[in-house]
C-alpha cells in the first residue's frame, strides 16, 4: 500500500451556539491515498459536511474551529497553517466540489471569469493563456462548445452542466485530492451516473485522490475503494468497501444496508428499519452514539464509547459487541 | 381488471409563457402534454421521472390543484376535471396529497393538533370533542405519542414531520393519496420507517396511492405498476416487476441502468444516455426522447410514437418506433 495522501488524525471540530458547544466531529481518524477514492458516508448532521470544511478550513468563521487533532496533508499540517498559506493550497492542491451548483457559482460572473480566477490566482499565467486553457478544461470535462460557454452566464446552463463547471474549476490547477461534497445529491439519476463517470474517468487520467461524501450507499458501492461510515460525529467503521457491503462489523452499518429496499426486495414486503432517530449533538449519550437504536445494545454499552478495534487488516470498528452479532 | 378508481384521459396542462413587455402569450410550457392512466381501488400507481418531466403537474392536476387545460379526470365515475370550487370541496374528501417537504408543508404557528383538525374543519365534520378525539386516534396510527399534539412543527424531526402530514392526509379517510415525492427528503434510516407505513396504511384503509418519485428503488418497492414519464407524456407503463427485469423503452432501460447499486461487486453495464432534458417550452419534434436515444433512428425525429402493447407485459403499454 502507498503511503497516504492526507491523514486525519483525532480531529475534533466544535461549534459555538447559542445552546452551547457542539461537538460537531468527534475525534475522528481516516487516512486517503493517492489515486484511491475514499467515501465518507453517513447521515444528516453525522458530520461528514463538516470533516470536509474542517480539511479545507473553510469552516463557518467564528462559530467553527478545529480544537484537536492533526490534518496532514503530504506531511504538513493543515490545522496549524496561516490563513495565506491555506489559500495557497485551497484550490491548488485541494479542490472541492459542493453539492449545489448554483449556488457554488457566482450568478453575476462568467463561466470564464469564475474559471480563470482560480488558474489566474495560483499559476504564473497571463489572461490569455488562462483563458485558452479554461476553454481546454472545458472541454475536458465534456462541456460541448466550451469557447462560446466561456462567454456565459450559470443560469444559461442545466443543472448537469453547472456541476461539471464547478467540477472543471476544481480540476483546473490539477489538484492532488478532490473532495466532492455531495457532488450528484441535488441531480437527477441518469445527469448522477454521467457525473460519477466523469470523475471516475478524471481520477482515472489524473491519478488524484477523492474523497466523496454522501448519504447513497449506492453511489458508495460503485465508485469508492475504501469507505468510513459516521454516525453522530465519530467514525462507526472503517473498511475497504468490498468488506463494507460483504461483512458489515457495526450495527449501524447493518441497519443502514438491511434498510434500503432494492431491486430484488419482495415488493411491499416490511422493510428492516433502524428505531428512533440519530441523537442531537446537544445532548449526545454517554456511551455509545448508537446506543439507543441498537438493537444489540447491553449496560456497557451506555457507560463509554467504544474504542476503535481491528476486525481484520483495513477493517476496523467502534463496537463492544462486533464479535458476537 | 377490478373496477377503477381513477380513470384520466388524455390530459393536457399547458402553462402560457409570457414574454415581451406586453406580456403576450406566445408559447405554452406543455407540462403535461396527453396523459392517460387508470389507477384500481387499493392499488399503488408509481410515476417516475425526472426534474421538469411533469409528474407534479400530473399529481396536482388530478389533486384538481390546477385546472387542466383539457382531457378527462373521472374519480369513481364522475368526470371532475371541470368542476368549480363548490363541488370540488366534496370531491377533495377523497383525494389527499403528501408532499415532499414536511417542513415546508406544515404550518409553522400552528400546533400539531390545529394541523391534523383543519381538514375536518373544513369538512364541517364532528364537534370538538370528536375532532380531538379523532387527533389522538391519527397520531396514534402514524406513530406519534397523544403528547404530540400541543407542541409546534419544528420540535419534530423530518421522519415525524412527514408522519404528521400523513396523520393530515389520512384524517378525512379518503380513497386516493397522491404521494408527491414523500421520502426523498428523508435520511435513508427515516425513508424505510415512512416506507413500512404508508404500506402498513394502504393495507388498513384500502387506499390507492399515485406514488411520484424519482428514487426507482423506492417506487419499485411500493407500487404495482409504474408508469415513465418524459417531457409530458408516459413513455411506458406495466407492472412494475416486469418493468425492472424487462423495460422495452430505451428511456426506462437507461433510467434502470443509471442506478447506483449498493453492491460493489456488480458489474455496471451502463447505458449512458447523453445531454440534459429539453425544455417542455420548444420540445423536439417526433419522439421527445430521440435527440437523447442511443439507438434513434431517422423516424424518431418524424414521427411522434403511441403508447401501444408492450411484448414484455399484457398489460404494459410503450410508446417507441423501435420495439416493434
Amino acid at each position: 500500500m502507498s503511503e497516504a495522501l492526507l491523514e486525519v488524525n483525532n480531529l475534533i471540530t466544535e461549534f459555538d451556539t447559542d445552546e452551547g458547544v457542539v461537538r460537531a466531529v468527534d475525534n475522528i481518524s481516516f487516512a486517503a491515498t493517492a489515486g484511491e477514492t475514499l467515501g465518507i458516508v453517513g447521515e444528516s448532521g453525522c458530520g461528514k459536511s463538516v470533516t470536509a470544511l474542517s480539511i479545507m478550513r473553510l469552516l463557518p468563521q467564528p462559530m467553527g474551529k478545529i480544537v484537536g487533532g492533526e490534518i496532514l496533508f503530504k506531511g504538513q499540517n493543515l490545522a496549524d497553517l496561516s490563513l495565506p498559506q491555506m489559500e495557497k493550497i485551497r484550490g491548488n492542491n485541494i479542490s472541492m466540489v459542493f453539492q449545489e451548483p448554483m449556488t457554488a457559482l457566482n450568478p453575476v460572473h462568467t463561466i470564464g471569469r469564475q474559471l480563470t480566477e482560480v488558474l489566474l490566482l495560483h499559476k504564473d499565467i497571463t489572461a490569455q493563456q488562462a483563458i485558452q486553457q479554461g476553454v481546454k478544461i472545458l472541454d475536458r470535462v465534456g462541456i460541448p462548445s466550451p469557447d462560446i460557454r466561456m462567454t456565459e452566464y450559470p443560469h444559461q446552463l442545466s443543472g448537469g452542466m453547472r456541476q461539471r463547471v464547478v467540477i472543471a474549476i476544481a480540476l483546473a490547477c490539477n489538484p492532488d485530492l478532490l473532495i466532492a461534497d455531495e457532488p450528484t445529491t441535488a441531480l437527477d439519476v441518469t445527469i448522477q451516473a454521467q457525473i460519477l463517470e466523469l470523475i471516475k474517468e478524471l481520477q482515472k487520467d489524473l491519478g488524484m485522490s477523492v474523497i466523496l461524501i454522501t448519504h447513497d450507499l449506492g453511489v458508495i458501492a460503485e465508485t469508492c475503494d475504501k469507505v468510513v461510515v459516521m454516525y453522530a460525529g465519530k467514525v462507526a467503521e472503517r473498511a475497504s468497501v468490498h468488506e463494507l457491503f460483504d461483512s458489515p462489523a457495526h450495527p449501524y452499518t447493518q441497519g443502514l444496508l438491511a434498510s434500503i429496499p432494492r431491486m430484488d426486495t419482495t415488493p411491499k414486503s416490511r422493510l428492516s428499519i433502524i428505531e428512533g432517530m440519530v441523537p442531537g449533538l446537544l445532548d449526545l449519550p454517554e456511551g455509545c452514539r448508537f446506543e439507543n437504536r441498537c438493537p444489540h445494545k447491553r449496560a456497557l454499552c451506555e457507560d463509554a464509547p467504544p474504542a476503535i478495534d481491528e476486525v481484520s487488516p483495513g477493517h476496523e470498528v467502534s463496537c463492544y459487541r462486533w464479535q458476537e452479532i | 381488471m377490478s373496477k377503477v378508481l381513477l380513470e384520466v384521459q388524455d390530459l393536457k396542462m399547458h402553462f402560457p409563457v409570457k414574454e415581451g413587455i406586453l406580456l403576450r402569450t406566445s408559447k405554452y410550457n406543455k407540462a403535461v402534454d396527453g396523459i392517460s392512466l387508470e389507477i384500481a381501488p387499493g392499488e399503488t400507481l408509481g410515476l417516475v421521472g425526472e426534474s421538469g418531466c411533469g409528474k407534479s403537474t400530473l399529481g396536482r392536476c388530478i389533486a384538481r390543484l390546477y385546472k387542466p387545460t383539457s382531457g378527462s379526470i373521472k374519480f369513481e365515475g364522475e368526470e371532475i376535471s371541470l368542476l368549480g370550487a363548490n363541488a370540488l370541496s366534496a370531491y377533495r374528501r377523497h383525494i389527499q396529497m403528501i408532499f415532499q417537504d414536511p417542513m415546508e408543508s406544515l404550518n409553522s404557528r400552528h400546533t400539531v393538533a390545529e394541523i391534523i383538525e383543519e381538514p375536518l374543519i373544513v369538512q364541517n365534520m364532528g364537534d370538538t370533542a370528536w375532532r380531538a378525539k379523532r387527533v389522538k386516534e391519527l397520531l396514534d396510527i402514524v406513530g406519534l405519542p397523544a403528547r404530540s399534539v400541543s407542541r409546534y412543527p419544528f420540535e419534530f424531526s423530518g421522519g415525524q414531520r412527514q408522519r404528521i402530514g400523513i396523520a393530515r392526509s389520512i384524517a378525512l379517510n379518503p380513497k386516493l393519496i397522491i404521494c408527491d415525492e414523500p421520502v426523498s427528503a428523508l435520511d435513508v434510516s427515516i425513508q424505510s420507517q415512512i416506507l413500512n407505513l404508508l404500506v402498513d396504511l394502504q393495507k388498513e384503509f384500502n387506499l390507492s396511492y399515485l406514488f411520484i418519485a424519482h428514487d426507482l428503488a423506492v417506487v419499485k418497492h411500493i407500487s404495482d405498476r409504474i408508469a415513465i414519464m418524459y417531457l409530458g407524456k408516459i413513455v411506458e407503463t406495466g407492472d412494475s416487476q416486469t418493468i425492472y427485469r424487462n423495460a422495452q423503452h430505451p428511456y426506462t432501460q437507461s433510467l434502470i441502468s443509471a442506478i447506483p447499486m449498493p453492491d460493489p461487486h456488480r458489474k455496471v453495464t451502463r447505458q449512458l444516455i447523453i445531454g440534459d432534458v429539453p425544455s417542455p417550452i420548444a420540445p423536439p419534434p417526433g419522439c421527445n426522447f430521440h435527440p437523447r436515444c442511443p439507438r434513434a433512428i431517422e423516424r424518431c425525429s418524424v414521427d411522434v410514437p403511441q403508447l401501444s402493447a408492450s411484448k414484455a407485459d399484457s398489460t404494459g403499454l410503450v410508446s417507441c418506433h423501435l420495439v416493434d
